[in-house]
């Protein structure tokens, strides 16, 4: 290549590689250990710490946290093989992590009062569930992208339909309708059953079988992901022409796709079915579907550590933020980190926020002087910060229409600054933050319930517009 | 345009002349009700390099889908060393010595070259080290670049890596389609370059261009589409000189 013309070589991009090298600083110490640990240590460090938490840890509340996280962590890793690897918008999947819990309790419960074995039982669940992928999967052949995600979405449907209504199925009850299948059979080891609780409380050794199985299915999948077929599913993912032009049979790799989704979902339904001790069609709807895809995506569709990344940041938040308390703190470093790119320079920066802690104080004290009830208020959760909190933002004892006024306020409010350019920006950021703060004490604070969704759907938001791949997604490159 | 009637077949049809292979045997393919290949008829002989020419909505592309499987032709067969494979898969027909080098190259581009090189690999498992071997040995250039993603290189080391990539298939027969299309002229030539590398590594090769001059230069033998139809056929130096063909194509 010698003789080529210098003109138009790109050496720049050979280079690459050394420029990751080179980077200094923290962040680049970081990236390189990061680079040299093996992908098992990572693996072991976590599994050590998911298994202390009982040991850490005797709240039943946080151990049964601990426990869905897992659940969800199997879930995002069976999904990620059909969206990550697969490439294929399957939005039926969780029709096959019901499927799993609703054939374990009807093979393990009162019902029919058949009473299989868990060691029998769970892999005759996998397969059936494995089964059910393919036949689901067929559509694939001649459907992709958003096609076969509306025909997937169907296909969960007619799973919901057939459950809700499945207590007269050609005249017998098999799935008790919309009561659910009750008093399901814990999970047994050779005629010992594993006690869903312990005196009312939390079984932990559930969470110890959970990651078990969480350990099996990851080390599973990575070999699966190392061999040809995981190669083959890439490449699928990036380009079923070329892949095909490359021999693959990608019919088949499509449906292998779907089977290895819903088989490990079918596995994980068994496990909260067993945990649960009861099944509701309720538990497989669209809102976990929806609740797994943010983990998977989230992390980095493609990505098995991006995963696991996913499901313990989406459903740890969706937990901690129930206390108001919590809520707080995201909401508040939430606007803080959203500030930054706005304004991209640390003296405005600093000089925001101090005028708007001067304006709060300012306002709050004229308010109090007016009429004192209008500062009387108590804000929500309360502790060291709540109170803090209640001698600079305004709390009034009683809203009235304060509150929808307040919020359409804050939504115009917003839009003003968006569209505010120069120095004005500035000063009209800093009533729209005590506006928000206001908003915040007031109307979303209280009700944690519906604002922790809000909170997770705005920083889902932020997190994919700084990393459009998800936290631990590849780095998409495009040919031009 | 009037086809000049040319002796149909390769040099020495006749006596005993070994099986083609690929054969397109009258072969007739639809898209839907549109009539794109009408009575094709075509043979790549072991070792040979030959052109598929003709312009734009001419068949050639439906051409390499058919022979390829990708598209089915409504009556004809298609054959690989003799071997029927009309009715057999994509797969099927790679497994038995076929493989492209698509349109726009295709590359994986997320993955590095490496890995776009063990996906051509895909039919025999692992790639071996042999496998390898052959392409770096040719393009010593994808050696260097092996780590890189390869939506990150240039056109001309792009076209490396397909090529290198459909080797991977260990094919007696490469299909490439329309290798200079998007390429600097600098690196059409290297492009035909690589062709002929390929070529004199011992591997037959069917390539569909537009360039007509510069694909008949390489050539053994071509083939000129038009409309769907074959309406020249003949030996590179006679189809340079066919005045009909320097008109619609080359021309001059």
């Amino acid at each position: 290549m010698s003789s080529g013309p210098r003109i138009g070589k790109d050496e720049w991009v050979a280079r690459e590689g050394e420029q990751r090298e080179r980077r200094s600083g923290l962040l680049g110490g970081i990236a390189r250990a990061q680079a040299r640990t093996p992908w098992w240590a990572f693996l072991a460090v976590f599994v050590v710490l998911a298994c202390l938490v009982p040991v850490v840890t005797s709240d039943s509340y946080i151990q049964r946290v601990a426990f869905d996280t897992t659940i969800f962590m199997l879930l995002a890793l069976g999904l990620n093989v059909v969206v990550g690897w697969g490439g294929l918008l399957d939005l039926g999947y969780v029709a096959f992590f019901g499927f799993g819990a609703y054939l374990y309790a009807i093979l393990g419960s009162s019902q029919f009062d058949i009473h299989v074995p868990t060691i029998v039982v769970i892999p005759v669940v996998t397969l059936a569930g494995a089964l059910l992928g393919l036949v689901v999967g067929l559509p694939s052949w001649r459907l992709v992208g958003d096609y076969l995600a509306i025909v997937t979405l169907f296909a969960l449907q007619i799973f919901r339909s057939v459950i809700t209504n499945g207590h007269d199925i050609f005249g017998s009850n098999v799935t008790n309708g919309v009561n659910g299948i009750l008093k399901v059979d814990p999970l047994s080891w050779f005629g010992h059953a594993l006690p869903v609780s312990h005196r009312g409380l939390f079984n932990p050794d559930y969470l110890y079988v959970a990651i078990g199985f969480f350990v099996v299915i990851y080390v599973a999948l990575r070999f699966v992901n190392a061999s040809r077929t995981g190669r083959a599913w890439r490449a699928l993912r990036e380009d079923p022409l070329a892949a095909t032009s490359m021999g693959m049979p990608i019919d088949w790799l499509k449906l292998m796709a779907f089977a290895f989704g819903a088989g490990i979902a079918a596995l994980t339904g068994t496990l909260t079915a067993s945990v649960n001790a009861a099944v509701f069609p309720d538990n497989f709807d669209v809102p976990q579907l929806i609740t797994i895809y943010a983990m998977v995506i989230l992390g980095g569709a493609g990505s098995q550590a991006g995963a696991i990344v996913g499901a313990v940041v989406v459903n740890v938040m969706l937990e901690s933020l129930r206390s108001p308390d919590n809520s707080r703190w995201v909401f508040y470093i939430a606007v803080l980190l959203l500030l930054l790119p706005v304004l991209r320079s640390a003296r405005k920066y600093l000089l925001l926020v101090a005028a708007t802690v001067a304006f709060g104080f300012a306002v709050h004290a004229i308010a109090g002087a007016i009429d004192p009830a209008w500062t009387r208020g108590t804000t929500p959760g309360g502790g060291a910060v709540g109170r803090a909190i209640a001698h600079w933002a305004i709390v009034p004892q009683s809203l009235g229409s304060t509150r929808e006024a307040s919020y359409v306020l804050l939504i115009a409010a917003v839009l003003a600054v968006v569209t505010i350019r120069g120095r004005w920006k500035l000063v009209a950021l800093v009533p729209t933050l005590y506006l928000a703060s206001f908003v915040w004490e007031n109307v979303l604070g209280p009700q944690p319930e519906i604002t922790r969704y809000i909170l997770l759907g705005a920083i889902l938001v932020g997190v994919m517009t700084t990393r459009p791949a998800g936290i631990l997604g590849e780095r998409r490159v495009e040919i031009v | 345009m009037t086809a000049t009637p040319t002796p149909a077949g390769p040099a020495g049809a006749g006596a005993a002349s070994p099986t083609p292979l690929l054969r397109l045997d009258n072969v007739d393919t639809f898209y839907g009700p549109i009539h794109i290949l009408q009575g094709v008829t075509l043979e790549v002989m072991p070792g040979e390099l030959v052109s598929l020419l003709g312009g734009n909505a001419s068949g050639k592309s439906t051409t390499l889908k058919t022979a390829l499987g990708l598209v089915r032709p409504r009556t004809g067969t298609v054959s690989i060393a003799g071997e029927d494979v009309t009715t057999r898969t994509t797969s099927y027909r790679i497994a038995k010595g076929l493989a492209i080098v698509p349109e726009n190259r295709r590359l994986f581009a997320p993955m590095t070259v490496l890995e776009n090189l063990e996906m051509g690999a895909y039919l025999h498992g692992s790639p071996t080290k042999e496998d390898f071997e052959r392409v770096y040995t040719l393009f010593p250039r994808v050696y260097e670049r092996r780590s890189q993603l390869a939506g990150t290189l240039s056109g001309g080391e792009q076209q490396m890596v397909a090529v290198g990539r459909a080797l991977m298939c260990r094919p007696r027969l490469l299909l490439m389609d329309e290798p200079s299309m998007g390429l600097a002229p600098i690196l059409v030539e290297k492009s035909f370059e690589i062709i002929q590398q390929v070529h004199e590594a011992g591997v037959a090769m069917l390539i569909v261009e537009q360039n007509a001059n510069m694909a008949l230069s390489i050539a053994d033998r071509g083939y000129v589409l038009s409309t769907g139809r074959i309406v020249l056929q003949g030996t590179a130096a006679m189809l340079l000189a066919d005045d009909d063909l320097k008109k619609a194509y080359l021309g001059r």
